[in-house]
């Protein structure tokens, strides 16, 4: 029997597991989609946007742990893809999109709605394919699915021509891939794990710097055991942060840009900086010639591409976070650092993280309220990018429970929102926040229309400070107060130019209760740090009442800053406390 | 160390994996010098040679970008090793006169190259030989005559035999 490749496109997405397609339907995939509506196994959700969509997979994917499919049509419903490609992509998140395109005869012809996608994102991708021909579809499907979520996970398109689904073919999917020139690195090199052991057994101020990577490889219980049975204490990157409990006494905090004082110092003494999964990305090193100036390093990455990039390092190892890291806890005994510990658990009581400025509502309690209200549930935070995020992931309480989705790499906008949509549809049951600015939260806010269709009860923060916070601040600190199209409140009456917001401003735009009340649901406004907790305990009551989104709409000051700071290209010595 | 560094690299034989090479290389601005494809003795395999300046941490991380893509089979660096890399260079002369034509013939003796077309007043030269050989004659004959038309089809190589040195 011979089947279309829209059905054989269904009969893959059941061989690998898929039981959620974000699709946004067109012209080209209206077959596909077509095919999809009689197999209720699959949901198919519609959200308001492809860059929600796309969002909301990446979401879904950091959630889960699975990987996020996409289906969006060709042209538009393409290119639309691309920030959210280019953002899996930075943060190593697997994701198969699935493009409509054109037929093959019309290829090349500038014909209605036809785009290159795969040249578009080729350098976004870890790979990009378009399917030329009937028979290599299943394969292509397969390859797609294992390249995504292997090795270093990341998103792969493929293009499907519309006559290539619609022509007959084979009806097997195959259940092996060989694809010679793609072997995700597998073990790990012992002869250069040795060495790095050794150090950490001569070093006396040894620490460990986490990233994303130990997220990925799902290994935060095993570098528990490690930090604790060497008695290392831990830093991590934005990314890394929660890769140990937050409350763990070896856990310091967030190093890099806005990471705390204590996490910058230790790495500027320490004396062997033991890495893991970690891309040594420019807003954690600042000045490399100045990074970890007495340290060993370190690095073990998945990637060897990674390695001795942005650092140079003293011992490279290749291989998946978890198999490391086993095999370090394998191959180390006990010891003891408590002098060095002690030593950095002093820099943080003299410089403890806080928010200083006493105007509107203060950032730091927000996120202490949420880390209070949310305490007893499995919580999924997510965030946008700004000043928010930063608030988020140096206050946020990490752990078992309690898991942070953010865009790390690429710094998207727009992306708390739809992410926190595809983690809600990924964990029901679960508890979602949502973290954004009034800045990027408008730039997705059409997705709540999807949070509500979909039923998902979240808790969807607004920091608002009527300004786009993290830009102001450099205008403050950098830019001699400049604040070039920063104030989100300004209207064309408004005379020259001002840096401060008085009474005779505009008011919002918008009015995010609202905005709210549009959507046909609950939304609440904070002015005052006394009416935080209360009114976040009172929207996550009314979200699972509702089974549905609730909005909090926070009046956050404008001249609140982001502290402490290292300014991009410098370093330690330069931190703005 | 600033220097000429060659790679060879088998790839996919398929659309777009061009592409997908010199857009890597263009994306992370490595400046690729000359770049030359063909499909190998196995019809699904292209074999790639490229030439490029650059220091070490640089070329370190190009391979391994190369590395990186799906398509990509095997990188093998060249830059040391005992190869026989060869590159087609048309050179033509204009407006030459008798005694011209001569001492063009006499260059293209020395150097190894073959005159391939003749017009009254032009000289059509071939020469398959390295890329700094070629070079030389180019330097050359650029210094004498105003008129020159230059052709160059990039390196290829391949790895020697029976050379133990470079």
């Amino acid at each position: 029997m011979k089947v279309t490749g829209s059905s054989l496109f269904v009969t893959a997405m059941k061989k690998e597991g898929v039981d959620t397609i974000f699709a946004y339907p067109g012209g080209y995939v209206i077959d596909l989609l077509d095919e999809l509506y009689d197999h209720p196994g699959i949901n198919l959700v519609l959200p308001r946007h492809e860059q929600g969509l796309i969002h909301a997979a990446d979401g879904y994917a950091r959630a889960t742990g699975k990987v996020g499919v996409c289906l969006v049509t060709s042209g538009p419903g393409a290119t639309n893809l691309v920030t959210g490609i280019a953002n899996a992509n930075y943060d190593s998140v697997p994701l198969v999109c699935f493009t409509g395109q054109v037929p093959a005869h019309l290829i090349s012809n500038d014909a209605f709605q036809e785009v290159d996608i795969v040249g578009i994102t080729r350098n976004i991708t870890k790979h990009s394919i378009m399917v030329r021909d009937r028979k290599d579809l299943s394969r292509i499907i397969k390859e797609a699915f294992y390249i995504a979520r292997s090795g270093k996970p990341g998103p792969v398109v493929v293009d499907l021509p519309a006559d290539v689904m619609k022509t007959l073919g084979e009806t097997s999917y195959p259940t092996e891939v060989n694809i010679r020139g793609y072997k995700p690195s597998q073990g790990v090199h012992m002869g250069q794990l040795k060495k790095a052991i050794g150090l950490l057994k001569k070093s006396k101020k040894p620490l460990f710097l986490i990233g994303g990577g130990v997220h990925r490889a799902n290994a935060c219980e095993e570098m528990t055991k490690l930090c604790e049975k060497v008695s290392v204490p831990v830093v991590t990157s934005i990314m890394g942060r929660g890769a140990i409990n937050t409350k763990h006494p070896l856990y310091i905090g967030n190093i890099g840009m806005h990471g705390c004082y204590a996490g910058n110092r230790a790495i500027d003494e320490c004396d062997l900086l033991f890495t893991i999964g970690c891309r040594f990305n420019d807003r954690v090193t600042g000045d490399v010639s100045k990074f970890a100036p007495h340290a060993k390093i370190v690095h073990i990455d998945i990637e060897s591409a990674a390695i001795s990039r942005n650092i140079k390092v003293d011992i490279p190892i290749v291989a998946d976070a978890k198999e490391a890291i086993l095999k370090i806890i394998k191959h180390t005994d006990e010891m003891d650092h408590s002098v060095w510990i002690d030593e950095i658990r002093e820099w943080n009581k003299q410089v403890p993280l806080d928010s200083r400025i006493k105007y509107g509502v203060n950032p730091k309690k927000i996120i202490e309220a949420v880390n209070e209200v949310f305490k007893d549930d499995d919580t999924i935070v997510t965030t946008d990018v700004g000043q928010h995020q930063m608030w988020t992931t140096q206050y946020l309480e990490l752990n078992e429970t309690h898991h942070l989705i953010t865009s790390g790499g690429l710094g998207t906008m727009g992306f708390g929102l739809p992410s926190a949509i595809g983690a809600a549809i990924g964990c029901p049951g679960k508890m979602i926040v949502s973290i954004s600015g009034d800045g990027g939260f408008q730039m997705n806010m059409q997705e709540i229309a999807t949070a509500v269709t979909q039923r998902l009860p979240m808790v969807l923060l607004v920091f608002n400070n009527n300004y786009l916070g993290m830009v102001r601040q450099m205008q403050e600190l950098f830019h001699n107060k400049r604040y070039a199209i920063t104030c989100l409140r300004y209207h064309k009456e408004c005379k020259g130019r001002c840096g401060t917001p008085g009474f005779e401003c505009p008011p919002y735009t918008p009015d995010f209760v609202k905005i709210a009340e549009g959507y046909g649901i609950s939304g609440f406004r904070v002015t005052k740090d006394e009416e935080i907790e209360d009114t976040i305990r009172k929207a996550r009551e009314a979200a699972i009442k509702e089974n549905g989104p609730v909005l909090v709409e926070l009046a956050v000051g404008p001249y609140e800053l982001v502290l402490p700071m290292i300014r991009g290209g410098k370093s330690f010595d330069d931190i703005i406390l | 160390m600033l220097k000429k560094r060659w790679i060879s690299m088998y790839v996919e034989n398929r659309i777009g994996v061009l592409a997908r090479i010199s857009g890597m290389m263009s994306g992370k601005s490595y400046n690729i010098d000359s770049i030359t494809v063909g499909t190998t003795e196995d019809p699904t395999v292209s074999r790639m040679t490229i030439g490029l300046y650059s220091d070490e941490p640089t070329f370190e991380q190009i391979k391994k970008q190369l590395n990186r893509c799906v398509e990509t089979i095997k990188v093998i660096d060249i830059t040391d090793a005992p190869t026989h890399m060869k590159e087609l260079l048309f050179i033509h002369i204009k407006e030459c006169s008798e005694f011209e034509k001569g001492e063009i013939f006499r260059v293209a003796q020395v150097f190894g190259a073959k005159p391939i077309d003749y017009g009254m007043d032009s000289v059509l030269l071939e020469s398959v030989n390295t890329e700094s050989r070629n070079n030389d004659i180019i330097d050359l004959l650029m210094k004498k005559f105003k008129n020159v038309e230059i052709v160059r089809g990039g390196v290829v190589a391949i790895e020697s035999i029976s050379m133990k040195d470079r």
